[in-house]
């Protein structure tokens, strides 16, 4: 088993300069991935959260790596070595910066042990834990065959033997007016402990320390540097073994696992991101990516990036269940505004994409297309079009997707033609839901028109809602049901007594 | 060394906190008269007093070893105000010094501290030779501890051993500091090391050359060298500063110590001149096990009335013999002296329980885990929820703290209500606290529940009344009696309206 990446297991057509997709900003995905990469940016993370993976044996590569990382300790393991690694990183930054020799070599070696220290240690937690994906396995053991190389373990013989003798090294300075004598230490009693012992007798209780925090200037002053030099000169022997480990050492990292770090932090990203929805008991679940359109399903599904919001206010997060069985393509979402129709939708592209990403998704449950593409036409309020040019332009727009949708692709769309007369949004909404119907593609459709949900037996109908005592009040809840209008209308009668029932016993009274 | 003046083997703490509800009880027993009387317009002394009196000591043997040492203050009152007055004088060194210490660069922490321990000598001084002077006079374990540690402890081979380092701090010869390397190679672990003899012969052979030394001279002219020199040595005294600088507050710790302990002391004394001064008697009493029951006292008076009348009052006598009394029901005559007669005893127990003498030609009781007090409160103390509410509350938080051989206190509690349903309540709650161990003062006009509690004939009840002569004019003294059916009420009307 040789190891190449911890993302993908076939070669798969993979454009590291890869641009934001089209659909992203409808579905607020960019919202998403922005703040899931928000503090990983030297990572450049961002291209691999905008590529779908093409191959279900890619998605379940993943998923599987997923699932071992998101135990706690495989996870704490890789924040670690990350951590370890950073460390590696401005340690040699700081040997770029520096200019005094001795000061270069030392974060040289601090730097390589660092390196060594996280590496090993990654082994090691790897090995004791459970990990069972085929990608941290591999993985494991390239981990396992690189620490066992000579090369290494002599780098990590030599890195010990240098630390211990720095470690050891102890001199005085005695300063007398202008002069600075450096000489090695020989055991000189330590003066603190002796006024302290002298004292002692009037303790009463421990106190605080009363010490001088100095300031902590990155660079060692002139006077510091001349010191350094002439400890060097007293342990002549460890500096020029110093010196040599340097030149053996150059490049110490090695490429497979520089690039496993920057990797795997696609996943560990994506758990930080999502740790705060789970802390609210919202679910996410392992989809069931399928070719067939027969049985899509989600339970329990929320649009992430707005519960990312609510979540961080403290507020509720409410979820909604959606199916697609038989024939059944398409959902037509209609009902009071402000009610979750848009989040709706949202929620629907976001799940399809996340799965294809090979990572967990919101929900209890999900079975899931495995689309060729995502096609996204949202109303947009503010133009400085005529109605007329923006008609036509939107049109043009819808166009191209439907000329480009297969039956293998999700079409979503929001609000359209809401700005045109209702007699002219029905017959052309009509026109483009024949279109996709057509397509056989699967589709979300946002809109206000009531009578587009009885055009076909491939259209389900879903309608926001409102709590039955108060209308006013909305639960955000989107749910299979015929676009009547009729339960939305009886539940304002009932508020103000006006049903049957209510008037009945209303008009015995008077 | 430790002072132990207030207990044997630990220091009186004036910062710890009290029980919550001893607010209440130094409200309802008017303990701030007594803490005045102990203050003297002493600030600190109120505190003292305030803080000890109500911290009640739960062991025989701490409050006779207090009662000793007070004896020993009363008995030698100058000497004692003048290791006072040593303890004030250094804490003054301190404060003066404190300013200095506003920053914490390590030249200007040492450079303080060791002028604070050239001061702190000189009243370490003037301490042994109080003790030296005073040893014979007292006769307390205390006090005999106390000077014969500080005797031993301060010999005069230790103050030239402080000498002698404090001479040394002045660094005139020079300072070594060891080192180690840190992070990018740059020195960590600065330590001044001692400087023996023959690194003073070293200090000669500076300038000579030598294979393991190297020598490094800043150019007179190299301003940033000599700051970077400055940095390094302040590194290098940065933990002997600190040294000095701890040592000097273990000293002060100890003089806070002293000041404080015998703050209380002190006092105690201002209030047994007080007394003396208006012709009243006190005693040190004889204190029991908290185990046991018993009340035993003669010329018991409330010093908080003597003080506030400024001259003799009423005194009680009482002897519950060996009846092992835990509930005493004292009822009579309005302004019979009932109230007084309950802060004459909460006050006594108090002051028993502090280590200090009590207002009565002789006491003996037992002591209590603690002392709580429920009295009536004026009508405007609750507003939000009603009076009976506000009561019950404050019974809830007792009952909260309570222990096994606690005090409680009350005063005509829970008559907010009326006397059918008062009754009811106070039967319920006392009898439950009886079984529980309390011992218990109530003072009530219910004569439905004290008229009950006598029915019952209960051994371990005690009643109590507020005596009234035939002509019903007051004596204000409480013997014992069964509670009577009718209140005196009309008595005062009588008074007042003729």
């Amino acid at each position: 088993m040789t190891f190449k990446s911890i993302l993908f297991k076939k070669e798969e057509e993979f454009d590291p300069s890869q641009q934001e997709p089209k659909f992203f900003a409808d579905l607020n995905l960019n919202l998403i991935v922005d703040e899931i990469t928000k503090t990983k940016e030297a990572y450049d993370l961002k291209p691999f959260f905008y590529h779908s993976l093409k191959s279900v044996d890619n998605i379940t590569y993943r998923q599987k790596i997923l699932k071992d990382i998101e135990q706690e300790d495989v996870f704490g393991a890789l924040k670690e070595f990350e951590s370890a690694m950073n460390a590696v990183k401005s340690g040699l930054e700081k040997v770029e910066k520096l200019s005094c020799k001795y000061q270069k070599e030392r974060w040289f070696l601090d730097s390589v042990d660092l390196y060594c220290y996280g590496v090993v240690k990654l082994h090691s937690s790897l090995s004791s834990l459970t990990v069972n994906s085929e990608g941290l396995l591999s993985f494991s053991s390239y981990l396992e065959s690189y620490i066992a190389s000579d090369k290494f373990k002599e780098m990590l013989e030599h890195t010990k033997i240098l630390k211990q003798g720095l470690d050891e090294v102890k001199y005085t300075l005695f300063i007398k007016e202008n002069k600075i004598r450096v000489e090695n230490y020989k055991n000189e009693e330590d003066y603190g402990k002796t006024i302290l012992e002298v004292f002692e007798r009037f303790r009463q209780f421990d106190v605080e320390d009363f010490k001088a925090e100095f300031h902590k200037s990155e660079y060692a002053n002139h006077i510091e540097i001349e010191i350094l030099k002439c400890v060097a000169k007293l342990n002549r022997a460890l500096f020029d073994d110093l010196e040599g480990y340097c030149l053996t050492y150059e490049n110490f990292i090695d490429e497979y696992i520089k690039k496993f770090n920057k990797e795997v932090q696609f996943y560990i990203s994506y758990l930080e991101y999502i740790k705060p929805l789970e802390d609210l008991q919202l679910r996410f679940c392992y989809p069931q990516t399928v070719q067939s359109k027969n049985d899509i399903q989600n339970q329990e599904g929320f649009d992430m990036a707005l519960g990312h919001k609510l979540a961080k206010e403290d507020r509720a997060v409410v979820s909604n269940d959606f199916y697609l069985k038989g024939k059944e393509r398409i959902i037509i979402v209609t009902g009071p505004n402000q009610g979750g129709k848009t989040t709706f939708a949202r929620a629907f592209g976001q799940i399809h994409f996340l799965a294809s990403l090979g990572l967990k998704v919101p929900g209890s449950k999900a079975k899931l297309l495995l689309f060729d593409n995502i096609f996204t036409h949202f109303e947009k309020e503010e133009s400085i079009q005529t109605l007329i040019g923006k008609l036509e332009n939107d049109l043009v727009r819808i166009k191209d997707i439907l000329e480009k949708a297969t039956d293998r692709s999700i079409v979503i769309m929001n609000e359209i033609f809401s700005s045109t007369s209702l007699h002219d949004a029905l017959f052309l909404a009509q026109q483009v839901l024949k279109e996709i119907i057509e397509a056989d593609s699967l589709c979300v459709f946002v809109t206000f028109l009531d009578a587009l949900t009885e055009l076909s037996d491939k259209i389900v109908s879903m309608t926001s809602t409102v709590k039955d005592d108060d209308v006013s009040l909305r639960t955000y809840k989107i749910i299979r049901r015929q676009a009547d209008g009729i339960a939305y209308a009886i539940s304002i009668a009932k508020k103000h007594s006006l049903t049957y029932e209510c008037l009945i016993d209303r008009l015995k009274r008077n | 060394m430790k002072v132990f003046l207030m207990y044997k083997d630990r220091d009186f703490n004036l910062n710890s906190p009290l029980c919550e509800l001893s607010e209440n009880t130094a409200y309802d027993l008017e303990l701030d008269t007594i803490f005045k009387a102990m203050a003297k317009e002493d600030e600190f002394f109120y505190k003292v007093s305030k803080k000890a009196v109500l911290e009640s000591l739960v062991d025989v043997e701490t409050i006779l070893y207090r009662q000793e040492v007070l004896k020993d203050c009363i008995k030698n009152e100058d000497a004692v105000k003048k290791l006072y007055d040593i303890a004030v004088q250094s804490i003054e060194f301190e404060k003066k010094a404190y300013f200095l210490f506003f920053n914490k660069y390590p030249e200007s922490v040492l450079h303080s501290s060791v002028r604070l321990m050239e001061m702190f000598t000189e009243t370490l001084n003037d301490l042994k030779n109080l003790a030296v002077e005073n040893r014979d006079k007292f006769s307390s374990e205390g006090f005999k501890r106390f000077f014969e540690m500080v005797e031993k402890e301060l010999s005069d081979d230790y103050f030239a051993l402080i000498k002698k380092h404090l001479k040394n701090l002045e660094f005139r010869g020079g300072m070594l500091i060891s080192a180690e390397l840190g992070s990018g190679n740059r020195g960590k672990n600065f330590i001044l090391r001692e400087l023996k003899e023959e690194n003073r012969s070293f200090v000669e052979r500076i300038f000579s050359k030598r294979k393991d030394s190297y020598l490094i001279t800043i150019h007179e002219r190299d301003e940033a060298g000599a700051k970077a020199l400055g940095e390094l040595r302040n590194k290098g005294i940065n933990s002997v500063a600190n040294a000095v600088f701890k040592s000097a507050k273990h000293i002060l710790n100890f003089f806070e110590i002293l000041k404080t302990e015998v703050a209380f002391y002190l006092a105690a004394v201002n209030l047994y001149k007080k007394l003396k001064s208006l012709n009243e008697q006190i005693c040190f009493p004889v204190p029991l096990k908290k185990e046991t029951r018993k009340l035993v006292f003669s010329g018991l008076y409330d010093v908080c009335l003597a003080l506030t009348l400024n001259k003799k009052v009423v005194d009680n006598t009482l002897d519950t013999k060996d009846k092992n009394i835990s509930l005493f029901i004292i009822t009579g005559a309005n302004h019979g002296g009932k109230s007084t007669f309950l802060r004459s005893v909460g006050l006594a127990k108090l002051m028993m329980q502090c280590g200090m003498f009590v207002a009565a030609d002789s006491f003996s009781s037992n002591i209590n885990s603690n002392i709580f007090t429920h009295y009536k409160r004026k009508e405007d103390v609750e507003m939000e929820s009603g009076k009976f509410d506000e009561e019950m509350k404050r019974m809830s938080l007792i009952v909260d703290k309570l222990k096994k051989d606690s005090l409680v206190l009350f005063n005509e509690s829970f008559a907010s209500t009326n006397e059918i349903e008062g009754s009811e309540v106070s039967k319920q709650i006392v009898s439950a606290l009886m079984e529980y161990g309390t011992e218990m003062l109530f003072v009530t006009h219910m004569y439905k529940f004290a008229g009950d509690f006598y029915e019952k004939g209960l051994s371990s009840v005690m009643f109590l009344r507020a005596e009234r002569k035939d002509d019903g004019s007051r004596t204000y003294k409480i013997e014992e009696g069964k509670p009577l059916k009718t209140s005196h009420g009309k008595d005062i009307y009588r008074k007042v309206f003729g």
